[in-house]
């Protein structure tokens, strides 16, 4: 079974949002994503001050079997990338949920967060 | 062991008379960095190298979505032959009638075999052939004054080069989900289209093995906003003389010649992306193509093609494998085209049928396969840890190449399996054989098939390290040697 935090919320998309304590919301990619790709070879995280709508597609992560999108969970701009991918990618396979943050973002918007899923909701879809 | 690695110095005499008449200040001051070997080693060290190759020559080579088929030996001998791999490209028009007659010829062949109004053989690659045909589709909305559309839709099962593509051209891609028959999600590309579409590119049948089914009814929405069709000639395999891009309601199709026209590829080249277009697009033809006045053949130049997009190259294509792919069409006939899809997917199903007899989990089960299909394995992964990579390193140990794995990216666990036309039932069943005892080790001696593979001249290779710390330069150190 996938390590699913609860206090977390998912998208379909295989992100993970983290609420932090100064406003800001931090993203990586669930377990069950981490699974799927393999070891991670290349992370191109996305500019800072960058703004993106909820959606979009922001950055890459490349493993041994693919290159794949990450999707902003929430509309807003980033804030922060995580500069230890550069030279440690495969962080995100080992620690998804703490040392393999890919981004933070200034939400636009908080209200969008109720739209994503819960952690029982993203279990289930995984289920699948 | 590279050739560097035999070398012994002074194995050669330099000759110091011959040397002398050329002047001092024009000689190299160190020798060059060359191998020193003796004739009967270099021949040694080739010849071993060659037999460690895993080719459509020696094993069945069932690699999806990549067509490895047999590329009659015949096609190869007469484009080497002088009158044709001698001719200059610079040759006088009136010197290279014949040259001329059979690229005129394949033009009007791919027009007929594909339902497209013009063909040009300039670009030189697949990618070459897909970056020509959205540069078309680009200058088109220009010429229209329709600077508004930037924006190329992409299904997601495409080919990773198809957004790699739209991108180079300067368009920002929308991505289009598939539904889980195969067919594009078609309330969602309703959605996606708007003023701001410039175009779809699709593939068809998909990456999936299916054939898109809502095809008339998405080019009728492409168009109905003013956007261009792409076809995506990468599965022309699966529909050759059967069914035409252009009677789909395609603007713009790309065909690798290299792979569904008899040159032996994979190797990374040359090749040939061909690419046909609809009759509103001929003016937007790149320059050198062949054109038939008076009974004889002259290159296309600019007043052909007024708004052509250019040149793609200095010359024209490239002739060894035109020559090859014009070859096999004339021997294929009209009958024989036919028979290439026919059996291609005759033999797609076949195995498709049979790997599911055998407890296999096809990946859209329900539906005929083209000529290609997926099988997932994400039962084997989750219940005994053993993944589809595990499997296809298997295959090679058992005589095997590997079908894709990981490809399409919508499938977990998956292999694409693409056995095409010129593999024999025998062949087909010792490959699903293999897949069975494969199955029969995982579940009891895993370890078997996890660290395959077993025979080959190398283990299993470090993936990550191979990403990432890729080095493949021979250093050569101060003395001059290596």
């Amino acid at each position: 079974m996938s390590n699913i935090p609860e206090e977390m919320r998912y998208t379909s998309s295989h992100e993970w949002v983290r609420m932090n304590d100064d406003g800001t919301v931090s993203v990586g990619i669930t377990e069950h994503a981490q699974e799927l790709l393999g070891d991670i070879v290349f992370v191109e995280t996305p500019e800072i001050e960058t703004e993106f709508t909820a959606g979009e597609a922001c950055c890459v992560v490349e493993s041994v079997k693919a290159a794949s999108d990450i999707y902003m969970p929430i509309s807003g701009e980033i804030v922060d990338a995580n500069p230890a991918l550069t030279d440690t990618p495969e962080i995100i396979n080992s620690s998804p949920y703490d040392d393999g943050w890919i981004f933070k973002i200034n939400p636009a918007n908080e209200d969008e967060l109720e739209g994503l899923m819960d952690a029982q909701a993203y279990e289930d879809s995984i289920e699948e | 062991m590279l050739i560097f690695e035999h070398s012994k110095s002074a194995l050669h005499k330099t000759n110091k008379t011959e040397l002398n008449s050329i002047p001092a200040a024009m000689r190299r001051r160190q020798s060059a960095a060359l191998p020193e070997v003796s004739e009967l080693q270099a021949v040694r060290h080739y010849t071993r190298l060659s037999t460690r190759n895993f080719s459509i020559d020696t094993h069945f080579y069932p690699l999806g979505s990549c067509t490895m088929k047999y590329n009659p030996r015949v096609a190869n001998s007469i484009a080497l032959a002088p009158e044709f791999a001698g001719r200059h490209p610079l040759a006088p028009e009136k010197f290279s009638q014949g040259f001329m007659s059979c690229m005129y010829e394949l033009q009007e062949m791919l027009c007929e075999v594909t339902g497209m109004k013009g063909f040009s053989l300039a670009p030189m690659a697949g990618a070459q052939g897909e970056f020509a045909g959205i540069a078309m589709i680009r200058a088109f909305h220009d010429a229209n004054g329709d600077h508004q559309r930037r924006e190329i839709l992409v299904p997601d099962a495409a080919h990773g080069t198809n957004p790699a593509t739209a991108t180079m051209c300067g368009y920002t891609v929308k991505e289009i989900p598939t539904l889980a028959d195969g067919d594009v999600d078609i309330t969602a590309l309703e959605a996606a289209i708007g003023p701001q579409t410039a175009g779809l590119m699709l593939t068809n049948p998909s990456t999936l093995g299916v054939f898109e089914r809502q095809i008339q009814k998405i080019a009728k929405m492409i168009h109905a906003a003013g956007g261009l069709l792409y076809y995506d000639g990468a599965n022309l395999n699966a529909i050759l003389g059967k069914i035409r891009p252009g009677d789909m309601g395609f603007d713009v199709i790309h065909s690798n010649l290299h792979k569904t026209f008899a040159t032996p590829h994979g190797g990374g080249g040359p090749g040939s992306g061909a690419i046909g277009v609809s009759a509103r697009l001929i003016p937007f033809m790149p320059i050198a193509g062949v054109i038939k006045e008076n009974e004889s053949f002259r290159w296309a130049n600019k007043s052909d093609y007024p708004k052509s997009i250019g040149r793609l190259s200095a010359f024209f294509g490239n002739p060894g494998v035109l020559i090859r792919a014009y070859v096999y069409m004339r021997l294929l006939g009209r009958e024989g085209m036919t028979r290439v899809s026919e059996f291609s997917t005759l033999n797609a199903n076949y195995m498709m049928a049979e790997m599911k007899k055998a407890g296999f989990e096809a990946a859209i089960p329900d539906r005929f396969a083209s000529h290609e299909f997926i099988i997932t394995l994400k039962k084997q992964a989750k219940d005994l840890h053993v993944t589809a990579m595990d499997f296809a390193k298997r295959l090679l140990d058992l005589g095997y190449h590997a079908p894709t794995t990981y490809f399409p990216l919508l499938v977990p666990e998956c292999l694409l399996i693409e056995p095409t036309e010129t593999e024999s039932k025998e062949d087909l069943d010792g490959f699903i054989k293999a897949m069975v005892q494969i199955q029969h080790e995982a579940e009891n001696d895993s370890e078997l098939v996890t660290s395959a593979p077993h025979t080959m001249p190398v283990k299993r290779l470090d993936e990550v390290r191979a990403a990432r710390q890729l080095d493949l330069s021979w250093t050569v150190t101060e003395a001059g040697k290596v």
